[in-house]
């Protein structure tokens, strides 16, 4: 009984939201660390506001060449605060909407269970041959891990181990892969469908590198957007917040 | 204009492209010349399997070096049981993904000269008793020489514009695995244009006079051959 009435009250509501005009479609770009995180999120949004989710997932540099060149995205989900704030500034985005949608946290990673310790301490050793990280010119995850080296000191010694991806995706999946012994990548990369990757981790303290400040920006294209808007909303509700930490993310 | 890493990512991309054409050079004339001379069952699943990297994506070949190459891949099992390590994010590596990837660009003008040559002229070597070795090295091959040159040409340059797979297991290592190609999508993404311009319109510059010297040297060796 109580059942069937879900399923009227469920009915009824789609029913309604369909018809109602303001059910509208959203593109969002959203840089490639956070994509599975937002899937997760899509489809709650989707069901609270009626409004459809287009998920465009790639690198926040390439986000902001194609929206310069007029690319259909309503919001952007960057990996950095930097891109967001430019964009704002060249009049791309709508000022005053920009927020710190995520904070990421570095870990540095690897396979094997026995390699990482509490303390990041296998760095001064050699038992590794290569240590992946995200090219440091291109990615805030590869500035970050850069950061952090040099603050425990061990630069030095293991430049000549670095091996770079071209983004933090890339970086996991030189570890992933068996290629580097171990790699600098995002806490979010290492829970996959609420389940935390095998291996051994550290999590760098936040002392050791600049926040990596995740930032979203609402679009010239979306200003009139009611799923734009709606879904800018949502991302600071808490249901939306509890999604990103349970996926690794903190604010 | 151009800084010392530029140099030298372009003094690695020609080594790269150097080296990979001598050994593409010399795997693909005896596969071509098989391929143009066999009647074996063999011949079209090789034939297709040799023109594999024209149809994949760089990054899907790139990704499945990696993987293979890696040390639970099977290849990367052997490299390292022999004691070579594993080959991704080395000079090596790279040499192996580009003859992979170029492979259809040597294999293709080498298939066509030989076939082009037609029996005829094995068939009168023979009758003067050379031996098939003896036919191929001073027969077939100075008759298929501008086979040879478009094949070495084409390796050379194809290499050279590579990118996607050297993205995907070269791990942007100066002096190792960072080509020109890496180096200027490295330049473009940082926002550092004029430093990409200047390599990007180096490399366009180049690949036109390749080709253009390439076509002029077609026309030339037609005119020869007939």
């Amino acid at each position: 009984m109580v059942r069937r009435n879900w399923i009227r009250f469920w009915s009824l509501f789609l029913a309604l939201t369909a018809q109602c005009s303001w059910a509208a479609e959203v593109q969002v770009a959203v840089a490639a660390n956070f994509s599975s995180t937002m899937q997760a999120i899509a489809p709650v949004f989707e069901k609270e506001s009626g409004h459809q989710v287009r998920i465009i997932t790639g690198a926040t540099g390439k986000f902001y060449a194609q929206i310069k060149n007029g690319a259909p995205f309503q919001v952007l989900l960057a990996a950095d605060a930097q891109t967001p704030l430019l964009l704002e500034q060249e009049g791309l985005a709508v000022a005053g909407s920009r927020f710190t949608y995520a904070l990421g946290s570095l870990v540095l990673w690897s396979r094997q269970s026995d390699l990482v310790d509490a303390q990041g301490e296998v760095l001064r050793s050699t038992r590794f041959k290569r240590l992946a990280i995200a090219d440091p010119r291109l990615a805030p995850y590869g500035t970050a891990a850069m950061q952090a080296l040099e603050q425990l000191g061990v630069l030095p010694q293991i430049k000549d181990r670095l091996v770079q991806g071209e983004s933090v995706t890339q970086a996991y999946q030189f570890v992933a892969s068996g290629n580097a012994e171990l790699g600098f990548i995002a806490s979010s990369q290492l829970i996959v469908d609420g389940k935390r990757l095998p291996g051994s981790s550290w999590l760098v303290p936040e002392s050791l590198y600049s926040p990596l400040r995740q930032d979203a920006v609402l679009l010239k294209s979306g200003q009139a957007n009611p799923a734009a808007l709606s879904f800018m909303l949502f991302l600071r509700s808490p249901r939306a917040r509890t999604l990103m930490r349970d996926n690794g993310y903190s604010h | 204009m151009i800084a010392p890493e530029d140099w030298n990512a372009i003094g690695l991309t020609l080594r790269l492209a150097g080296i990979s054409t001598v050994v593409l050079l010399m795997l693909a004339s005896p596969l071509a010349w098989w391929l143009a001379r066999s009647q074996s069952a063999w011949r079209a699943p090789v034939a297709a399997l040799t023109s594999l990297p024209l149809v994949l994506p760089p990054t899907v070949l790139g990704f499945y070096l990696l993987v293979t190459l890696g040390p639970d891949g099977p290849l990367g099992r052997l490299t390292l049981l022999l004691g070579l390590g594993t080959l991704p994010f080395s000079f090596a590596g790279l040499v192996i993904g580009s003859v992979v990837y170029s492979l259809p660009f040597a294999v293709q003008p080498l298939l066509h000269a030989f076939q082009n040559m037609g029996d005829r002229p094995l068939e009168l070597a023979a009758t003067l008793r050379a031996s098939p070795l003896d036919a191929f090295f001073s027969v077939a091959l100075p008759l298929a020489w501008p086979g040879f040159v478009s094949a070495a040409v084409l390796s050379f340059a194809h290499t050279i514009g590579e990118f996607g797979m050297v993205l995907m297991m070269g791990g942007n290592i100066p002096g190792q695995t960072r080509v020109l190609s890496t180096q200027i999508y490295g330049h473009v993404e940082a926002m550092a244009y004029t430093q990409a311009h200047a390599l990007a319109a180096g490399m366009l510059i180049f690949s036109f006079a390749v080709l253009l010297g390439l076509n002029l040297l077609q026309k030339r060796g037609l005119r020869m051959g007939s």
